[in-house]
């Protein structure tokens, strides 16, 4: 079997330690590192992200397969960034204030770092304003909020206001998710999209960023 | 008070009580402020609460603990208060219900995952829950009720935690499944069937779900659970899935609704039965009718 499918393979089975030897392997064998990071950890992670969106696997697996992802970004980030290979977007995400649930929130974090995406997360806990500095500081493209509690979904909307008051609407798209939200919600505080699972957040995130580059 | 293991062997079913954060907040809770500093802070609200499901006619009545685990305590820096809050939790409970029902002591999952998936030790959750309970225990609950739970391995922990502290006080346990094309599973992974064999190991007295789910989902649940197990089980659902109308959250389902489908429950076998989020004494007084309308024909 090719080297890039055992990466894969062993990424699925969350197996860390044989995922970080032979990203090295696939290094020393001068195969490039966007096609490592392509063919082999995000080939993985999709597997993954599609498995669990149909409960064939579970959060525990999920974890282990992104601990093992890291493992080989771990060995490749070095030399993505040196070939000069951006990130395909930026996405900052963050559990909204009052709110200390981040299970959720940590899983699409996974899912979209898996398909490539850089992601700053802020943990849980996040006050608007700190949703909205981090976004302009680090020119990210995306905002995804996350809540678990009836009380805390609704200072979703402060982030969404804030950056209307500020003109960053068009610049920035807001993406929401967690438990007590829907689609209704969504459209009623002016988000971008309402994202029902981690699968579908790196779905909703790929059109806005997509859309945004259209303009 | 006769223990209430007995009475279930009696095929007797008991009305459980409702949701308290929503209670609380009405009552002066900040949101994002932890509900079981009101212990502490606020323990006449919290007798009152009490008095409200016991005037709705709950035979258990649940303490104000669910995050009072030092795990979860140590995110608002009250994780040295783990024994206080736990105590007054159960003070408050005491004076509002004397020896008229019974009380249980609410326990939610630390929030935390274990190795290897998370980062955190057994030994760490099993001993954060012990400290827990042995505070519930000596402050003198009937009852330790272990909830919300999604993985398998913390539950059990948590249950022998329990166990460890005391053999006589009884043990609840209950999970919380997600309903997916491929059956019911906990966010985590662990069927209906794998549920049972580990809890019942584990030593728990009395087993079911509660939470994620209204009362017409959890039927099937409850079904399940009776197939799998000869032990009492416990329902206690959601007043539905929470809806959003600009802004305000409800929930569908009516206190007759609820009482409706309870008596599905108690066709199924279930023992214990009674409300999760969204839930309020008027739901609890519905289904306590509804039980003593049942009992009164049999």
């Amino acid at each position: 079997m090719d080297i890039l499918n055992k990466i894969s393979e062993y990424l699925q089975d969350g197996n860390i330690e044989m995922v970080s030897e032979l990203t090295k392997q696939a290094i020393k064998e001068k195969i490039p590192p966007k096609e490592i990071l392509d063919n082999g950890l995000i080939d993985g992670m999709n597997v993954i992200g599609e498995k669990f969106k149909i409960h064939e696997i579970f959060i525990p697996d999920v974890l282990l397969a992104a601990k093992s992802m890291y493992a080989g970004m771990n060995e490749l980030k070095p030399l993505l960034i040196k070939a000069g290979i951006p990130a395909i977007g930026k996405i900052v995400i963050g559990t909204i204030q009052g709110d200390l649930h981040d299970i959720g929130k940590n899983l699409v974090a996974i899912m979209l770092k898996g398909a490539g995406f850089e992601v700053i997360d802020l943990g849980n806990n996040v006050p608007p304003e700190k949703f909205i500095e981090t976004a302009k500081r680090e020119n990210a493209d995306v905002i995804g909020m996350s809540a678990l509690l009836t009380t805390t979904m609704t200072a979703m909307k402060k982030v969404i206001d804030l950056l209307k008051e500020q003109g960053l609407s068009n610049k920035i798209k807001v993406i929401i998710g967690g438990a007590p939200t829907s689609e209704e919600f969504a459209r009623q505080i002016g988000a971008d999209a309402y994202c029902y699972d981690a699968a579908s957040a790196v779905e909703s995130v790929k059109v806005l960023i997509a859309n945004k580059f259209k303009r | 008070m006769k223990p209430i293991l007995e009475r279930l062997k009696n095929d007797e079913v008991f009305v459980s009580d409702g949701a308290i954060g929503t209670l609380l907040l009405e009552r002066g809770l900040n949101e994002g402020e932890p509900p079981e500093a009101f212990n502490i802070s606020h323990p006449e609200i919290i007798e009152e609460i009490a008095h409200l499901y016991l005037e709705a006619g709950a035979d258990i009545i649940q303490t104000n603990t669910f995050g009072a685990s030092p795990l979860k305590l140590s995110h608002y820096s009250l994780q040295d208060r783990t024994e206080e809050i736990n105590r007054k939790a159960v003070q408050c409970v005491r004076n509002a219900v004397k020896d008229s029902v019974y009380i249980s002591a609410s326990c939610g999952p630390t929030n935390r995952l274990l190795k290897p998936y998370g980062d955190i030790d057994p030994e760490d959750i099993y001993e954060a829950f012990e400290r827990q309970i042995r505070a519930q225990i000596e402050a003198g609950v009937d009852i330790v009720c272990i909830e919300t739970m999604t993985d398998l391995k913390e539950t059990i922990l948590a249950v022998k935690a329990a166990k460890t502290v005391s053999t006589k006080i009884p043990v609840i346990a209950t999970m919380t499944f997600e309903n997916t094309k491929r059956g019911f599973y906990t966010i985590m992974g662990t069927n209906i069937e794998k549920a049972v064999e580990g809890l019942e190991l584990a030593g728990a007295d009395i087993i079911g779900s509660n939470c994620g789910n209204g009362i017409e989902i959890m039927i099937k649940i409850a079904k399940f659970f009776k197939k799998y197990t000869n032990l009492p089980v416990i329902i206690q659902s959601n007043a539905g899935i929470p809806e959003v109308h600009y802004g305000k959250i409800t929930y569908p389902d009516t206190p007759d609704f609820m009482a409706e489908k309870a008596k599905e429950l108690i066709a199924s076998g279930v023992s214990i039965i009674g409300g999760c989020c969204g839930t309020t004494p008027e739901h609890i007084k519905a289904i306590r009718k509804l039980v003593d309308s049942l009992m009164f024909t049999i």
